[in-house]
C-alpha cells in the first residue's frame, strides 16, 4: 500500500518529487473528475443489469480503477492509442466511448460496438484509438506492440499504443514477448499493469516471487515505474513521461499502477476478499482522492461536483435507456462480418 | 513464361507487392539480413530497409499479435513463422484475435494480414519441423487458407492473399522450394483466391492432391495412364478457405470416384471435411468409396527409411486409385493407429 510514495522508478527506487510530476493543466484535469465519474456511474449500472440477467454473460467492473485508464488517457492524443482487457468499460469511456453504445453491446443490440455479437469484451471503437477490450488475458497487448511497431516502420513513432493488462495477465508468455520486442526495437508504447492483488481468486503474491511488477521493466532495458494507481495526477504523472518518451524515439516504458476492484472479479466469479483489505483500498477512492485535489486547488466547488455527478449519472440512465429500446441484432448478422471480401467460389 | 524456383516466385511476389504498395512490411525470424533460414526472403532487407524488413526476437506470439495490431494501424502485414509447427505457440493471436477482430468489431475493421510458413516433411527435420497444420487454421472462421504447391500457384496466390482485405495463412512446402516451374510473366500475375486448378484431365478417376502431395499425385497419374490405362484427373485445391468445391464435385460427377491424398493426419483433416462434402453434394455420383491417403497417426519419424514410408507414396496413391476403380477400397490404405504402438 502506498502512502505518500506515489510514483516510484524502478530500478532506481528513486521516488518522484512532487513538483517533478507533468501536471495536465486545469482544464483536463477537471475533465479526469467528470470521466471517473462517468466510469462509476457506467459500471455501477452494469453490474445491476448484469445481476438481475437483463445482460447476458458477466461484467467485469472497473470500479475502484477509475484513476488509472483516466490517468493514462489524459497523457495520450487523439492519434495515440489503447488496447485494452476483459475490465475494459473504464478504457473505453476514457477514450471518449458513447455509453450507449456500450450498453447496447451489452445488450445484444445491433447498434453495439461489436453490433451486439460480442458482448462486455468486444467493444472497440478504433475511430478513437481503441483497439478493443479483449476476453483473453495478455491478449491485447502484442496487439498494442504491432500498432507501435506500424507507428515506428510508417510514422516515425508519432502514435504512441498504451497496453492495459492486469497483474494476472502479467504472467502470460504474450505480455513477456510483447514486452521484450517492444524493448528489443525501440516501439512507441507504454505498457500499464493494473495491479489490483488479485487475478480472480490469486493473489498475486502467491502467483509471482517479484510482487512489484514495475520491477520487471529492467528485466527488458526498459524503464519502470510503480504508482499508487489510486491517485490519476500520479497515473498521469509517470504515463505523460512515458508517452512522450515513447514519441521521441526512446522506445516503451512499463507502469505498474497498484489498485483494487471493489466489486470483485465479475459478476459471475467474486471470490471473497479480506474485509480489512477492502475497507482500506476504499478509503482511498480514485474519486475522492482527485475530487478533493480539485477542491482545494479551487478549479470545482462542492456544488458544481455534486451538480456534475448528478448530470453524469442522468446521461448514464438515459444511455441505458436509450439501449434498452434499441433493435437486437438481426438473425442475418449473425452471418455477417467474417470476412469483408464477400466474393467466394462456391 | 519464365521459369522460377518455387522460393523464388515467392520472393518476386513479396518484391513486387513491397513495390506496389509501401504498407506492407515484413517480418518474422531471420527474415532479414539473414534472407531467412529457407532464403526466401534473401535481398529483400537490402533493398527496402529495416522498416519494412523486419527481424523480430524469438517470440511467435509478438510476432502474431504484431500483425493484428499493425494491420489495425493500416499497414499490410505478412509476417513469417519459421516453420508451422511453431505456430500453435501463436494460437490465441491467430485464432482468437486476428480471425474474430472483424467479426468482434462489428465490421469496424478488416485485417490485410499474410501469415507464411513452410510446411511439410521429407528433409528429415522430425516431428516438432514437418508437420502440416492446415487443418488447424481451416477449422477457425475468420482465416483464409492458401496452400500452393508450384512456382506458378506460389507467386499469384502470394500476390492476391497480401492484397486480400482479411487474414490469410499462406503455407509453403518446404520440400518444394528449390523445385523449378513454369511461371507466366505478364505484368501482375494475381490467382484468386477460391479456385482450384485442374492440374492433370482425366476421366476416370478424380484425385485430390493436398499441398506438395500434388507433384506425386501426377506421377502417379502419369504412370497409371501407362500402366493400367487408367486416366487420372489431379486437382490441386491451391486454395482451403475458401474451397473451389464446385470444381471437385463437378469431376466426380464426370469420373464417379474420388481419392484424397494428403501430408496430413486423417482425423479432423481437410481431406475428411473434403470427403464429408462431396458425400453430401455427389453422393449419387459415386461408384466407389472415398480413397486416402495419407501418413499414419504417428509423429513424423526422423530417419529418412522410415520418413520415405510414412509419406504418401506414389505407390500407395496408385493402390488406392486402382481399388477405386475396382469400386473398393484397398485392403489397408491407412495405416491406423491400432498399427502403431
Amino acid at each position: 500500500m502506498f502512502s505518500g510514495a506515489a510514483v516510484v522508478e524502478y530500478p532506481s527506487l528513486r521516488v518522484w518529487e512532487r513538483d517533478e510530476w507533468p501536471e495536465p493543466d486545469s482544464e483536463t484535469s477537471l475533465q479526469m473528475l467528470e470521466r471517473m465519474v462517468r466510469i462509476r456511474s457506467f459500471d455501477k449500472l452494469a453490474v445491476n443489469i448484469s445481476k438481475s440477467g437483463e445482460a447476458p454473460g458477466s461484467v467485469h467492473p472497473y470500479v475502484g480503477q477509475e484513476a488509472i485508464a483516466v490517468g493514462v488517457c489524459a497523457a495520450l492524443g487523439v492519434n495515440d492509442f489503447v488496447t485494452s482487457t476483459h475490465r475494459g468499460h473504464g478504457h473505453s469511456i476514457a477514450r471518449g466511448a458513447d455509453p450507449y453504445r456500450m450498453f447496447a453491446e451489452v445488450l445484444g443490440r445491433e447498434n453495439g460496438y461489436a453490433r451486439g455479437k460480442g458482448g462486455s469484451m468486444h467493444i472497440a471503437d478504433p475511430d478513437n484509438g481503441n483497439l478493443g477490450t479483449n476476453g483473453i488475458a495478455g491478449g491485447g497487448v502484442p496487439i498494442a506492440v504491432g500498432g507501435a511497431l506500424a507507428s515506428w516502420a510508417m510514422h516515425s513513432s508519432a502514435r504512441v499504443g498504451a497496453a492495459f493488462f492486469g497483474d494476472g495477465a502479467a504472467n502470460e508468455g504474450s505480455v513477456h514477448e510483447s514486452m521484450n520486442l517492444a524493448a528489443a526495437l525501440g516501439l512507441p508504447c507504454v505498457f500499464v499493469c493494473e495491479n489490483n492483488l488479485y487475478s480472480i481468486s490469486v493473489r498475486i503474491t502467491k502467483a509471482a516471487a517479484q510482487p512489484h511488477i514495475g520491477a520487471r521493466a529492467a528485466g527488458y532495458g526498459m524503464s519502470g515505474f510503480v504508482v499508487d494507481g489510486q491517485d490519476c495526477l500520479a497515473v498521469y504523472a509517470a504515463a505523460s513521461r512515458a508517452a512522450t518518451s515513447a514519441r521521441s524515439g526512446n522506445g516503451p516504458s512499463l507502469i505498474e499502477c497498484k489498485t483494487y476492484s471493489y466489486l470483485g472479479h465479475s459478476t459471475f466469479s467474486r471470490p471473497r476478499k479480506p474485509q480489512e483489505e477492502t475497507k482500506l483500498w476504499m478509503a482511498r477512492d480514485p474519486i475522492d482522492v482527485h475530487r478533493e485535489k480539485c477542491l482545494s486547488d479551487g478549479v470545482i466547488t462542492a456544488e458544481d461536483f455534486d451538480r456534475m455527478a448528478a448530470e453524469v449519472d442522468a446521461e448514464i440512465n438515459d444511455a441505458l435507456e436509450a439501449a434498452r429500446r434499441a433493435e437486437p441484432t438481426p438473425v442475418k448478422a449473425m452471418l455477417e462480418d467474417v470476412f469483408e471480401t464477400k466474393k467466394t467460389l462456391r | 513464361m519464365t521459369e522460377l524456383t518455387y522460393s523464388q516466385a515467392i520472393r518476386e511476389a513479396l518484391t513486387e507487392e513491397m513495390e506496389r504498395d509501401d504498407r506492407v512490411l515484413l517480418f518474422g525470424e531471420d527474415v532479414g539480413a539473414y534472407g531467412g533460414v529457407f532464403k526466401v526472403s534473401e535481398g529483400l532487407y537490402e533493398k527496402f530497409g529495416e522498416k519494412r524488413v523486419i527481424d523480430t526476437p524469438t517470440s511467435e506470439i509478438a510476432i502474431a499479435g504484431a500483425a493484428v495490431g499493425a494491420a489495425m494501424l493500416g499497414a499490410r502485414p505478412v509476417a513469417e513463422f519459421q516453420f508451422i509447427d511453431f505456430m500453435a505457440s501463436a494460437m490465441d493471436q491467430i485464432a482468437n484475435q486476428a480471425a474474430k477482430m472483424r467479426y468482434l468489431t462489428g465490421g469496424q475493421v478488416a485485417l490485410p494480414i499474410v501469415f507464411r510458413t513452410p510446411a511439410g516433411a521429407g528433409g528429415n527435420f522430425a516431428a516438432q519441423h514437418s508437420q502440416s497444420l492446415e487443418a488447424w487454421f481451416c477449422h477457425i472462421p475468420g482465416l483464409k487458407v492458401v496452400m500452393p504447391a508450384t512456382a506458378a500457384d506460389a507467386k499469384g496466390l502470394l500476390k492476391s492473399a497480401i492484397r486480400d482485405a482479411d487474414p490469410v495463412v499462406f503455407i509453403e512446402q518446404k520440400m518444394l522450394y528449390s523445385r523449378r516451374g513454369e511461371v507466366p510473366e505478364e505484368n501482375d500475375f494475381l490467382i484468386p483466391l477460391g479456385s482450384a486448378d485442374i492440374k492433370r484431365a482425366g476421366s476416370d478417376v478424380t484425385l485430390v492432391a493436398i499441398g506438395g502431395t500434388v507433384i506425386r499425385a501426377l506421377e502417379a497419374a502419369s504412370r497409371l495412364a501407362e500402366t493400367d490405362r487408367i486416366e487420372v484427373e489431379v486437382i490441386d485445391p491451391r486454395s482451403l478457405v475458401p474451397l473451389d468445391l464446385a470444381t471437385i464435385v463437378d469431376s466426380v460427377r464426370r469420373t464417379s470416384r474420388l481419392v484424397i491424398v494428403q501430408e496430413a493426419h486423417k482425423a479432423c483433416s481437410v481431406g475428411a471435411s473434403l470427403a464429408l462434402d462431396v458425400l453430401r453434394e455427389g453422393f449419387g455420383y459415386l461408384d466407389a468409396p472415398v480413397g486416402f491417403v495419407c501418413p499414419p497417426s504417428v509423429p513424423v519419424p526422423y530417419p529418412s527409411h522410415l520418413e520415405e514410408i510414412y509419406l504418401p507414396t506414389v505407390e500407395r496413391i496408385e493402390t488406392s486409385v486402382r481399388a477405386a476403380v475396382a469400386g473398393e477400397l484397398p485392403s489397408q490404405d491407412i495405416m491406423s493407429v491400432r498399427d502403431a504402438s
